[in-house]
């Protein structure tokens, strides 16, 4: 059974978003994801000031048995993205809502993240997938 | 779907199972990136009970698989060796390619793809009415591939007390009877080990004395990526029933003397390689970022476009690469179109790693 923490809110298309202190959100996918995708090899993260409208693709995610796009959960103006997964694509193996981040953004509307899935909605997503 | 004896083992392993043409097979164990390194540096292994074992016996075996296959069983001197050949349609295309074991003269076993299984045996035995030769599927069998550098003194621990002594002066591309299993020195990984045919009672217990001996389980994704490298052609994806061995990167697997000998596809091939083949199949190195994916059309200046058959990321040199059919013109370099954008690749001549070492 995959890892769903309760605190973070998550996509259809199986990316996390945890909203930090300061109203930012970090991104990443899920540990069901990672796991359909098998070892990661090569991540492509968006650069600071790209923006993107809520289910643009902005990040590439390669494993050795697939590509897969990364989609951006709201509308917003990415902060950073993970660069570090360069070098070390299989942190998002080992660590997929801790140092496997993948981006973070500014929410055009900071009420955008309140309407995203929670744990237990995506908890089913997850549960009719495996069947 | 089908299972081997060995299935409850891989889902007590936590083993991540897919749909293997039919069969409910472990694709990793954790990592297949892992998975494939154990193999390059020590010791693996796969349950390959999902492969067709055939037995061939009669009088007429040899003259029967001397007409069957492009290879030649003549060239089998030694009992217990094996030699590698394509089965051919009377078109030159690739019915499927397969191991074949000199037992005696007259007794043959043969291993061949699970995906193909039924037009194989379906074919095999049309062919070998005219012989008079009896064909066997040997489903009662488990294999297990013990694949690694360390594999064959790791197996030897786990077979039993003698072993290596019965084994251990066993050549390359050898098989050996062993009580009650076979063992090969045969794989498809580009390293040295066994594959193990044995009675599907008794594998669980090997498998778990593998184990104990510290041989890796490994999944059919590092089988790919390592057959890959090692520049082994994957039925299927490098070729099929309307690709001759010519165009396959097979020439090597045909033998052409003695000119008397009339394998089924002899004339098609004979024909092809007279007026030349149009495509080549050649390895692929990527020169920037990403995964080379089957079927990515390949850009070669001035000529057709060529197409990926089989890509994949390799794990010991951590790039891409990939086996592509190209125009027989095709120089030292090329282009893969990858989502969206054209990307640089080297032109090489597989394989690319053999016995852990890079070729390149």
């Amino acid at each position: 059974m995959s890892n769903i923490p309760d605190e973070l809110r998550y996509t259809k298309s199986h990316e996390w978003v945890r909203r930090e202190e300061d109203g930012t959100l970090t991104v990443g996918i899920t540990d069901h994801a990672q796991g359909l995708l098998g070892d990661l090899v090569f991540v492509e993260t968006p650069e600071a000031e790209d923006t993107f409208s809520s289910g643009d693709d902005c990040a590439v995610i390669e494993s050795v048995k697939a590509a897969s796009d990364v989609y951006c959960p709201v509308d917003g103006e990415v902060i950073e993205g993970n660069e570090a997964l360069a070098d070390a694509p299989e942190t998002i193996n080992h660590d997929a809502y801790g140092d496997g981040w993948i981006f973070k953004l500014k929410p055009e509307d900071g009420g955008a993240f309140d309407e995203l899935m929670g744990h237990e909605e995506y908890a089913e997503i997850v549960a009719e997938e495996d069947h | 779907m089908k299972k081997t004896a060995l299935h409850d083992l891989h889902v007590s392993l936590n083993a991540r199972m897919v749909d293997f043409g039919g069969w409910d097979m472990p694709i990793n164990y954790g990592s297949q990136i892992d998975e494939h390194h154990f193999i390059r540096k020590d010791a693996g292994m796969f349950d390959v009970s999902h492969m067709t074992i055939v037995d061939m016996k009669g009088d007429k075996v040899k003259a029967f698989l001397q007409k069957l296959l492009a290879n030649d069983v003549a060239r089998l001197k030694d009992a217990g060796k094996a030699l590698y050949s394509c089965m051919l349609n009377e078109q030159g295309g690739v019915i499927d390619d397969l191991i074949t074991y000199y037992i005696n003269d007259t007794f043959y076993r043969t291993v061949v793809n699970a995906s193909t299984r039924e037009k194989d045996l379906a074919w095999i035995n049309k062919q070998a009415e005219a012989f008079g030769v009896e064909i066997t599927e040997r489903d009662d069998y488990a294999m297990i591939a013990v694949q690694g550098p360390n594999a064959r003194a790791k197996a030897h621990q786990a077979l039993g007390n003698d072993a290596e002594e019965k084994l251990g002066d066993m050549k390359p591309f050898f098989i050996r009877e062993y009580g009650d299993s076979y063992v090969a020195r045969t794989g498809y990984t580009g390293e040295d080990g066994y594959e193990i045919m044995l009675p599907e009672k008794d594998a669980s217990a090997l498998w778990t004395r593998l184990l104990e001996a510290d041989v890796k389980p490994c999944g059919l994704g590092a089988r790919d990526t390592l057959r890959l490298e090692a520049g082994m052609n994957l039925y299927g994806s490098d070729m099929d029933e309307t690709i001759s061995p010519l165009e396959c990167g097979l020439n090597w697997t045909v033998a052409w003397e003695p000119v008397e000998r009339d394998f089924i596809g002899r004339t098609a091939i004979t024909k092809q390689k007279e007026q030349g083949a149009k495509n080549k199949l050649v390895g692929l190195v990527l020169q920037g970022k990403g995964v080379i994916r089957n079927h990515q059309k390949v850009v070669v200046d001035g000529l057709a476009d060529g197409e990926v058959t089989s890509g994949s990321f390799s794990p010991t040199l951590s790039q891409a690469i990939a086996f592509a059919r190209v125009p027989k013109e095709t120089g030292d370099k090329c282009k893969i179109e990858m989502r969206g954008k054209q990307i640089d690749a080297l032109v090489v001549k597989p394989p690319f790693v053999r016995n852990g070492k890079s070729c390149l």
